[in-house]
């Protein structure tokens, strides 16, 4: 039995590994989208184009400004002189947004009152709109309570002292990259098994397999072994990448993020045999797996958190195993996670392995001809 | 330049070579090939696997470039300017491009439309073709559902919209069932009569007959070109009819092979046919020789032999004298041919409301080489798929050695070797590695694996393939790789779903060596193909249309059913044709 199993890991490695276009799908697009995912997926802000209608004659308003010249966040493109060129800017989104400084902020900051200062903002993306307000507002803190000791204001009565854990800096991309681990791994395995079945149904040696002595247990074991070599081979590299090239801490332990890993294979080399055993031409295998893959991804919590979804779709997301994988990851690198700290996540992840090894399994046999 | 003759000829190749790339070495696919077909006549393009048939076809319909020399299509060099020539040509590949989601009336549209017809004229000219093809009934049928036949006589009619002053088709007959090609015979004969030259490849002879003029194409080179007496003359005296009161004719046949002076013995229905190297060679006692004019199948020997002889691929040595071995178990299991090692009982399998197979009953014996023949969609891969237990029937009782293969423990499993259709093989893994992994897959170890390995890569000469590529290799070798990997094991059953289709002439008759000897040895083989030549080399056969089995018993009992007035000796082909006809007619009076 092992001989036959080992027979058959040998030969889809072979059939991987001799063929130029497949040994490029494992090791090109996977680089290429750690790379291009590491350094363009962020949720940080940089050099945010905005435009200046000052029209405050006085000082108080130039030291504001030059608040804003100071941070790298910020970049001034353009500087309004009438009320009438500032609807172009925002509408041909050459600036995300516009100050607007009154003719008495300065003079109004002297007399002690309240001194406006009016953001016109591109509202489109919604949350890129919300990120660079907050920057705006922070900058606006650091001059009022300036301008408030310069100026023996005294104290504001209450003070925000702000520690963030894990993430001390709160990096997007300590965030993102370790997500990066479970998307790669759930996209590198899905489109090797899920392609692994169909291409042998589309070439009729699938059938040739079956008249074989080997048992359907058999098969699946051939066919799951070289989907989670490859799998944990593409994750570590990953892994590493985080830590060695972005700087990202892993500061738990190893041990739970392999078993994590192993778990997280298991599942989604399950779904990707499920697919394929389903899918009768290796392009109805490569469509399953996309179908299968984008909404894993958006239901996963990997850009946004899953607190934020409707209740239904919530529990739908139960159901999916890059979920648990990415809490485990999470969780591993940043928070300093063992194995007893993730056991909630460990359980679902091998009951979905379970299920659709078992789906794969019997599908070989008596899929609807 | 231009002498008398040239001028009318349609399609010209002068010293034409064309090359193609494989890895670092350029394969010649055509090496030097200078000929003229005549025009308003049809020529047949004949010759082995990788000859460059359809090479050939594919530069003259001016998709292909020559790498030197010079094609000229009715008077032009395509060159230059080809463009407008497509319009004068009609060109039926392999595998026409049907949408299989289009109905008969819609793909003839589509490429009426593709074609720039005017829509008037288009219209006539399709009744003109739906008539001719009698597709007229199925017009409003998704082409996809069509029958492989009816399928090609779609596609001949999609070449033909534009009324073209050259046809070629390429194979227009394979994998076709015999009524599909006689219709498809009286399709281009009618285009004979109107005068278009009409270029055609085939692999059978008896349509390489019916040509006007056929050329013999081996790697690249033409071998000889002109009329059927052209070929066979060279042959009288040479061809004789054997046959023995005693004797089966397989044996009889064996005997033959061996005998000195002996190029070739085949099997036909009357008998052992001979092709002797020069006059007749020494009679045996009991033997009854009579001289018998040659056809074109013995010329196409003769030639093609001479050719090879020393070859690695020389056909008439191999399994008489490398021992094919697998029998071994089979034989030491019973030693007489009447156990019943497959049974099948009122078998029936439906796919929704369609019934593939219904009421199939029939016993193979132990030893026997079983036939199931049939049109396209008779039901044989079907029957097959379940008796291999790929496939659960949806009624009655089947048995092979015994058990149901559906519910098989893997042992008995092992029992059964199997040859999918077009060859199963995995492509990009080369021969050795497609023959180790089968090797375990069968559960075969240790040295006795080495052995069963060496063993077929000897008796099935891919030794010099060992590194190619599954995908690369001529269709003739992979079907030697196909039987190979399902005997690794020395299974006492062999499942064998058409595996001539497509194959040239030698090494179909190669295999057929090969399977007699195995069926020598105590293996039963069962066994599906659409040639009905080869239904002579079977013990028994059940004849299968439309799902149901129209007849069954040796082929000699099948021909004597369909015996006439007019025909009192029919070959298998006009037994097939006669009895499907009959059975036909037998449903249309009953609904």
């Amino acid at each position: 039995m092992l001989a036959r199993v080992w027979a058959l890991v040998i030969k889809e490695f072979l059939a991987i590994l001799r063929d130029k276009k497949s040994r490029f799908v494992l090791i090109g697009p996977p680089l290429i989208q750690l790379l291009v995912f590491g350094y363009a997926a962020t949720f940080d802000l940089n050099h945010i184009p905005y435009a200046v209608y000052n029209q405050d004659p006085g000082y108080a308003s130039r030291q504001l400004l030059g608040y804003f010249q100071g941070s790298t966040a910020f970049r001034q493109v353009a500087t309004v002189t009438d009320e009438g060129q500032i609807a172009p800017l925002i509408d041909d989104e050459k600036v995300l947004l516009v100050l607007q400084i009154g003719p008495r902020f300065t003079e109004d900051l002297l007399r002690h009152r309240p001194a406006p200062v009016q953001v016109l903002i591109d509202g489109r993306n919604s949350n890129t709109a919300t990120l660079a307000l907050n920057y705006v507002n922070s900058v606006l803190l650091r001059f009022d309570q300036r301008w408030a000791a310069d100026h023996h204001w005294g104290k504001p009565p209450a003070q925000l002292l702000v520690r963030a854990w894990f993430n001390p800096n709160l990096l997007s991309r300590w965030f993102i990259v370790p997500g990066i681990v479970a998307l790669l791994m759930l996209v590198v395995t899905l489109l090797v098994t899920g392609l692994s079945v169909a291409r042998e149904r589309e070439q009729g040696t699938f059938d040739q397999l079956l008249v074989t002595p080997m048992t359907p247990a058999e098969i699946l074991l051939g066919k799951a072994l070289p989907g989670i070599f490859i799998g944990a081979l593409e994750g570590t590299f990953i892994a590493l990448v985080a830590v060695f090239w972005f700087g990202v801490p892993l500061v738990g332990s190893i041990l739970a993020l392999a078993l994590g890993m192993l778990l997280f294979l298991l599942a989604a080399v399950g779904i990707g045999l499920m697919i394929s055993s389903l899918a009768v031409t290796q392009q109805q295998g490569l469509l399953g797996a996309f179908l299968f893959l984008v909404p894993a991804i958006i239901l996963s919590g990997f850009a946004t958190p899953i607190a934020n979804m409707p209740e239904l779709v919530q529990d739908l997301t139960l159901a999916n195993p890059m979920r648990y994988f990415l809490v485990i990851v999470r969780g591993v690198f940043l928070q300093g996670d063992s194995i007893p700290e993730l056991w909630s996540q460990y359980w679902p992840l091998a009951i979905i392995a379970g299920l659709s090894m078992t789906a794969a399994a019997w599908l070989f046999r008596h899929r609807l001809q | 330049m231009a002498v008398t003759t040239e001028a009318s000829s349609p399609l010209q190749l002068r010293a034409v070579v064309k090359t193609f790339a494989r890895g670092k070495d350029a394969v010649h696919a055509l090496d030097g090939v200078d000929l003229e077909i005549t025009a308003g006549k049809v020529t047949g393009l004949l010759g082995p696997d990788g000859a460059g048939k359809t090479t050939l076809m594919r530069l003259a319909a001016g998709l292909l470039r020559p790498s030197s020399g010079s094609v000229t299509v009715l008077g032009r060099d395509l060159g230059r300017g080809a463009g407008s020539l497509q319009q004068a040509i009609g060109y039926m590949p392999q595998r026409f491009g049907l949408y299989e989601d289009l109905s008969v009336q819609e793909n003839l549209d589509l490429y009426s439309d593709l074609q720039d017809l005017d829509p008037k004229a288009a219209r006539q000219r399709q009744q003109e073709l739906l008539e001719l093809t009698a597709l007229g009934p199925f017009g409003r049928r998704r082409a996809g559902d069509l029958s492989g036949g009816m399928k090609q006589k779609l596609g001949l009619a999609c070449a033909l919209l534009r009324a073209p002053q050259l046809l070629l088709l390429d194979e227009p007959t394979v994998g076709v069932d015999p009524i599909a090609r006689r219709e498809l015979w009286q399709i281009v004969d009618a285009l004979r009569r109107q005068g278009t030259t009409v270029l055609m490849s085939t692999s059978y002879f008896d349509e390489a007959e019916r040509c006007d003029e056929i050329l013999l194409l081996n790697a690249g080179k033409i071998l000889q070109q002109g009329p059927l007496p052209h070929f066979t003359a060279p042959l009288r005296g040479r061809c004789f009819l054997v046959r023995h009161r005693g004797l089966r004719r397989r044996l009889l046949r064996e005997a033959l092979q061996g005998r000195a002076g002996v190029l070739d013995a085949r099997i036909t229905a009357a008998g052992v046919r001979v092709l002797s190297g020069q006059g007749q060679p020494s009679a045996q006692p009991g033997e009854e020789w009579q001289a018998v004019e040659p056809a074109f199948e013995d010329a196409f020997v003769a030639l093609l032999g001479r050719v090879q002889e020393g070859g690695a691929t020389n056909a008439s040595k191999t399994p008489e004298q490398g021992a094919v071995k697998p029998a071994e178990k089979a034989i030491g299991r019973a030693g007489d041919g009447d156990t019943a090692v497959v049974e099948v009982h009122d078998l029936r399998k439906c796919f929704g409301s369609f019934e593939a197979v219904r009421q199939c009953s029939f016993t193979v014996r132990q030893g026997e080489i079983f036939g199931l023949l049939g049109a396209n969609g008779a039901g044989k891969t079907t029957t097959f798929r379940m008796l291999c237990g790929l496939l659960p029937a949806s009624s009655g009782s089947l048995k092979v050695a015994g058990v149901d293969m559906r519910r098989a423990t893997s042992a008995a499993r092992g029992r059964i070797g199997y040859v999918a259709q077009k060859f199963a093989l995995y492509g990009n893994l080369s021969v050795d590695q497609n023959l180790a992994f089968f090797a375990a897959a069968y559960g075969l170890r240790g040295g006795h694996r080495r052995m069963a390995i060496a063993n077929a890569r000897e008796e099935f000469q891919l030794a010099a393939y060992g590194a190619v590529n599954a995908d690369d290799l001529p269709l003739g070798i992979k079907q030697r790789l196909a039987l190979a990997c399902a005997l690794l094991h020395e299974p006492p059953i062999l499942f064998l779903d058409e595996p001539t289709s497509g194959v040239d002439p030698l090494a179909r008759r190669e295999f057929w060596q090969r399977i007699n000897a195995l069926a020598a040895q105590g293996v039963t083989i069962l066994i599906t193909t659409h040639f009905m030549d080869e239904a002579e080399y079977c013990d028994r056969l059940v004849l299968m249309s439309l799902g149901e089995i129209l007849a069954q018993g040796s082929p000699a009992q099948l021909r004597q059913q369909a015996r006439t007035a007019e025909q009192p000796e029919p070959t298998m082909e006009e037994a097939f044709i006669r009895l499907i006809e009959e059975h036909e007619r037998v449903i249309r009076r009953a609904s």
